[in-house]
């Protein structure tokens, strides 16, 4: 069974960086996959990998970490500025962060437009082995 | 008319001074994207010696390698380099994978451990970089979280980026596909192996430095 927490931008805003990442890296060191609203800066996602890499063990092997977000490239000026001006007044709500522990999910594969979550075998994940069920997500 | 006279000679005592300067080139990317086998055919071009070994097993480079005064020329222009080999970034390590390599469990879990260090050690020499090469392996799926996370850094840090694909003698080599992922970039395809496109990716390079 996977469990699955979601995380609303809200539980996190008034958390500094490093609060942030701790309360990430304690859910999924319980096993769970989480969907976070919005997504971390990119040197909260740096410090992410970086304290992921502290706690790698013989039972803790590391996490798969996949950001969706909407593309920029082609907004017209107006919405760009608007939506420029909700990120700085709301924080970045936009997107959404998937964070699972590789013991539970296997590879997140992301194309531009769809993201496929493979996930370990119940029974292969208690063992620790790591041939997969795949598991399909858009 | 001090003033006009003060700001010239700054100016170029200032260019002659940047020219001196070596700029300190960063590799990064993910394990296995080939980092090392360019970082060594550059000092193989310009110094004749490698820097450090490449291997099939992932995290072979497990600490930051750098060759210093590396005097690269393109198109009758010479720059001294730095270059600083960094280890592979990955948010997992299983040293189970290594033992697929045949590797000693003991062997395994040393090999692990020092890896973890490695990707710590990576992500911190992203302060001290002065430009960065990403390098990706252009037969993977180049929209990776860690090669977004990596481009991300470096934007926020406003470092200049050029990306590799490297491999591009490969059959399943899509470089059309790594322009796609990073259309802000300069995106050089090359085989740092049997050093493909290397005059091209001299001359990005050069052009990449003077956009500091």
């Amino acid at each position: 069974m996977i469990t699955l927490q979601f995380l609303p931008y809200g539980e996190i805003e008034s958390l500094s960086s490093a609060q942030r990442i701790t309360k990430l890296l304690e859910l999924i060191q319980q096993d769970k996959v989480v969907l976070l609203q919005g997504r971390l800066k990119p040197d909260e996602e740096a410090k992410l990998i970086q304290e992921t890499m502290e706690l790698i063990s013989d039972n803790f092997k590391g996490m798969e970490l996949c950001t969706i977000y909407p593309e920029e490239k082609n907004l017209q000026f107006f919405k760009k500025m608007r939506r420029g001006m909700t990120k700085f007044l709301l924080g970045n709500r936009e997107g959404i962060t998937i964070i699972g522990p590789s013991s539970v999910v296997k590879d997140i594969k992301r194309d531009p437009n769809k993201i496929e979550l493979f996930t370990v075998a119940p029974s292969l994940a208690k063992s620790g082995k790591t041939s997969a069920k795949k598991k399909r997500g858009k | 008319m001090i003033r006009i006279l003060r700001d010239f000679t700054k100016r170029i005592f200032g260019q002659l001074f940047r020219g001196r300067k070596q700029v300190k080139l960063g590799l990064y990317g993910p394990p296995n994207s080939g980092k090392t086998t360019l970082a060594n055919r550059i000092c193989k071009d310009w110094l004749g010696e490698e820097l450090g070994s490449a291997s099939k097993i992932p995290h072979e480079t497990r600490e930051v390698q750098v060759k210093e005064a590396v005097k690269i020329k393109s198109k009758g222009k010479e720059l001294n380099f730095n270059v600083v080999d960094t280890p592979g970034i990955a948010t997992k390590i299983d040293y189970e994978d290594f033992m697929k390599h045949k590797m000693k469990p003991q062997d395994a879990k040393k090999r692990a451990k020092e890896a973890t260090r490695g990707v710590i050690e990576a992500i911190k020499w992203l302060d001290n970089v002065d430009a960065v090469l990403v390098v990706l392996d252009a037969t993977e799926n180049p929209y990776s979280q860690v090669n977004i996370t990596i481009v991300g850094n470096l934007a926020a840090r406003k470092i200049p980026v050029m990306v590799v694909a490297n491999k591009i003698d490969l059959k399943k080599a899509k470089i059309k596909k790594v322009e796609a992922a990073f259309p802000q970039y300069d995106v050089v395809g090359i085989s740092a192996e049997n050093g493909k496109n290397m005059e091209e990716f001299y001359e990005s390079l050069f052009r990449l430095v003077n956009k500091r």
